[in-house]
């Protein structure tokens, strides 16, 4: 085979895989942004969604709960995701709907034996003014303080919920992403840091070595979140501008219905029906 | 068909091509510096080495953008992981070529070939569950300069290894017969002819492997903690400037995202000082064409 | 005598640990990802994904990874064969405009990869208006592995015996055809091996490609649809992803299967073309 009838074939078969224009002119393209604790919910919901509709196309990408927020306002996605409520400044010209409700639980190793946290003491952890276990009745080592990076919604309903402000923070170590943080506390009995309720009851389900603290008493957990007596509550969000365009109103209505009540489940967060 | 491809025609081509290939570097460096327009004219470049810490979207304030400590975390985590590669990927390449048996041998350049091709985020991984829970049993809190510097050690092993093994047969080639002429064993003909002979490449392949280590993202945002402060010993966390904009690239806008492209440029212009300081030693070339 | 054979033998013992410790560390990464990943049939392959990962197999993500990878070596094959023939033909006259292209090279070689990211994002994803797309992740990818690839490139015609040249102009043959005709053919042991290379280096790229082509998981249609990589897939298993650790270890365990398979390949064409061709 010379060189000239590779390259034929090879840009010919090239050619196949460019954008076929019928397709994308018949598809409602659809693209949410934003939080990455509801991405992959959301992607579940927009894949029973396109199998029942096959004239969609709903492209999900992350980028975190702020970039979720500012895209839906700035019109640059259809639909922003955010794990924390909006401020006032930020509801000007959106709508939100409630997805699902969830919470945000301090998370210590199962080794741990303390079993409670009050607000006073979850305040002088994250200021650096309890550093060792001791202090509150456990074993005498010393905490690893982990932190949430900042822009995610769980650092600023944090510092929002034990009321201090973000630079007043003093913490040993910073995590991204939940599983990371996750990840940090099983390796080290005695770490402690904040995430999802739902994602960590997920967790100790499966048999992973973590607990979830009470709050003030209040044991963290979905059914806890669920009755409302748990403290530290947090919506999960869809944000659309205040005008939705059809195709927009369609999967958001199907979101929002009780179709998707067992993946919302199934993600251990709380449906709102 | 013959007429369109003749001589002109491709030397046109090939022109081109070239002129493509390097006007990317300067596209890139015009973009940065086009995204960081609005940190520049908000934030000022003094401010990055002045503010009190890093902390961009404080409310109140107009934010907070002090990127020494990251920049320490980058130099400490980059300069500890080189030390740990160099001894290690130079006696890597001198065992294969020299000291490893015909069968062990092709295991060996199979296994860092593929090792230099392993995923960051694999790496990363095995760096997240297993190193840094045993780091914390020493000390520390496990996420940690060390934890970054072993593993991105690990990753820029097979860079220098394999750099510095072309370098050194090239050199071999020519001079094993000499040395064998001259009695000179194994340990004195590598360390004493063709190590020094094949310096000058060894090195280029070092600060590639030195702008690797610096240039990674995934594997510190991982294992090294993620704190923006100075790191005073291994065993505290760091956070990189790579990191940094890995973290917070996803949602910031304005100034704050000009900020991590202004990074991104410091990040590419020092790599640029650092090839050009490493052009003006005299005759350093890629090839090995080396005199002592 | 004694110090040198003390010298001698040291040596000896340091090279020997080196290089059995660097294997070791191969040895343990390569195990704890397979020993993670527990058995798994094809079928992982080659079906859909579930639960937004964590079952089921990785298709899409590696259609996806496939299409960038393939945009990334269409795009690059072509700039890299011309600019290593530029460099080959027309280097040895203008040393100084060679050496100004050579550092550029070089720069992009040294590059972190984050900001070929941050550089993706800007000029394909936004600039061009390209968004999150297969297009902009191969793209970008094209521009990471140039520098590399031109390198291997010139490093194989470089490689081909002088007196090809020579040979050509008794015979009288042009320029072109002696590239198209002689060159190309004794060199594609390496060139191969170079566009393999260049494959591999782009498989494990994550942070490039974080905010070029994104986090989409469906099956692409089109190089404008978003699609995630092996290793962001990885990633967002791992990190992301409750339960997501076995599926992330499978789908490192494939990569790792793809890069054996990809190096094997590279290896094989440079000893086995290079024993025919060069014998003619």
């Amino acid at each position: 085979m010379s060189i000239k009838t590779f390259l034929f074939t090879f840009v010919v078969t090239l050619c196949c895989l460019l954008p076929s224009q019928e397709a994308n002119a018949a598809d409602k393209r659809l693209s949410l942004s934003g939080s990455s604790t509801i991405a992959p919910l959301i992607s579940e919901i927009a894949r029973r969604f396109e199998a029942e509709h096959k004239d969609f196309r709903i492209d999900v990408q992350t980028g975190g709960s702020s970039r979720g927020i500012a895209d839906a306002r700035r019109g640059l996605s259809d639909i922003g995701m955010s794990s924390r409520a909006l401020h006032d400044e930020e509801k000007a010209g959106v709508k939100t709907h409630i997805l699902a409700m969830d919470g945000i639980a301090f998370v210590v190793h199962a080794k741990n034996p303390i079993k409670n946290l009050s607000a006073a003491q979850a305040r002088q952890i994250y200021t650096g003014q309890i550093s060792n276990w001791k202090q509150l009745g456990g074993e005498d080592a010393e905490m690893t303080i982990i932190d949430r990076a900042k822009g995610r919604s769980e650092q600023e309903l944090m510092t929002k919920f034990l009321g201090i402000k973000s630079p007043e923070v003093k913490a040993n170590l910073t995590c991204g992403e939940n599983q990371q943080c996750l990840k940090l506390v099983t390796g080290n009995a005695h770490a402690i840091t904040y995430l999802s309720v739902g994602t960590s009851e997920y967790e100790v389900n499966r048999g992973t070595p973590i607990r979830l603290l009470d709050f003030e008493g209040i044991p963290a957990s979905v059914a806890t979140v669920k009755d409302q007596s748990f403290p530290l509550v947090r919506p999960l969000v869809l944000i659309t501008p205040e005008r939705l365009p059809e195709e927009v109103e369609e999967f958001l209505n199907y979101s929002l219905s009780n179709k998707v009540d067992d993946l919302i489940k199934g993600q251990a967060f709380v449906s709102t029906h | 068909m013959y007429r369109l491809i003749n001589d002109r025609s491709i030397a046109v081509a090939s022109t081109l091509a070239i002129g493509v290939a390097s006007v990317v570097v300067v596209l890139i460096m015009l973009f940065l510096g086009k995204e960081s327009l609005p940190a520049i004219s908000e934030i000022g470049l003094g401010r990055l080495f002045s503010d009190s810490s890093w902390n961009p979207e404080s409310q109140g304030d107009e934010g907070l953008f002090y990127i020494v400590p990251m920049l320490a975390g980058t130099l400490a985590v980059s300069t500890l992981a080189l030390a740990i590669a160099l001894p290690l990927g130079l006696l890597t390449a001198v065992y294969t070529e020299f000291y490893a048996p015909r069968g062990f041998r092709f295991i060996m350049e199979r296994a860092v070939e593929l090792l230099a091709g392993i995923p960051s985020v694999v790496l990363g991984m095995w760096g997240l569950l297993i190193l840094v829970p045993k780091i914390q049993q020493i000390d520390g809190h496990g996420a940690s300069v060390l934890a970054g510097a072993l593993v991105l050690g690990i990753m820029i092993i097979p860079t220098i290894a394999l750099s510095s093994r072309s370098a050194i047969q090239s050199v071999a080639e020519k001079h094993r017969m000499q040395t064998t002429a001259l009695g000179l064993g194994r340990s004195c003909s590598v360390l004493d002819v063709f190590i020094p002979l094949s310096r000058k490449s060894i090195g280029v392949g070092i600060i590639l492997a030195g702008a690797r280590a610096i240039g990674e993202t995934m594997v510190v945002v991982m294992v090294c903690g993620n704190m923006s402060v100075f790191p005073q010993s291994v065993f505290d966390p760091v956070r990189t400037l790579t990191a940094t904009i890995a973290l917070e690239m996803g949602y910031s806008y304005g100034a704050h995202r000009g900020s991590l492209f202004l990074i991104g440029l410091l990040l590419m212009l020092s790599v640029l000082t650092a090839l050009l300081l490493s052009k003006l030693i005299p005759g350093s070339s890629l090839r090995g064409e080396d005199t002592i | 005598m004694d110090r040198y054979v003390f010298r001698e033998g040291s040596f000896t013992v340091i090279t020997w640990l080196s290089g059995i410790a660097v294997f070791a560390i191969f040895a343990l990464l390569v195990f704890d990802v397979f020993y993670h990943s527990g058995l798994f049939s094809l079928e992982f392959l080659f079906s859909d994904v579930k639960g937004a990962g964590r079952e089921g197999g990785i298709l899409p993500v590696i259609i996806s990874t496939s299409l960038i990878v393939l945009t990334c070596s269409v795009v690059s094959l072509p700039i890299a064969l011309g600019s290593a023939y530029f460099l080959f033909y027309f280097s040895r006259q203008n040393t100084r405009i060679s050496a100004l292209l050579r550092v550029s090279l070089d720069v992009l070689a040294s590059t972190p990869s984050i900001v070929f990211g941050l550089f993706g994002s800007a000029f394909f994803c936004l600039y061009l208006d390209l968004g999150f797309s297969i297009l902009s992740g191969g793209l970008t990818l094209a521009c990471m592995i140039l520098p590399a690839v031109i390198r291997m490139c010139e490093e194989g015609l470089s490689a081909t015996p002088e007196e090809y040249g020579l040979q050509a102009a008794a015979l009288g043959m042009s320029k072109t055809a002696l590239f198209f005709h002689v060159l190309l053919p004794a060199a594609l042991p390496t060139l191969s091996a170079a566009v393999l290379l260049g494959i591999g280096r782009a498989l494990s790229e994550t942070a490039a490609l974080l905010f070029t082509s994104g986090y989409v998981l469906r099956m692409p249609e089109s190089l404008m649809d978003s699609g995630r990589s092996l290793s962001i897939h990885i990633y967002d298993l791992a990190m992301n992803i409750p339960g997501g650790d076995q599926n992330a270890y499978r789908t490192a365990a494939v990569l790792l299967g793809m890069l054996f398979v990809i190096n094997s390949v590279a290896l094989a064409s440079m000893n086995f073309c290079a024993g025919r061709v060069i014998r003619k």
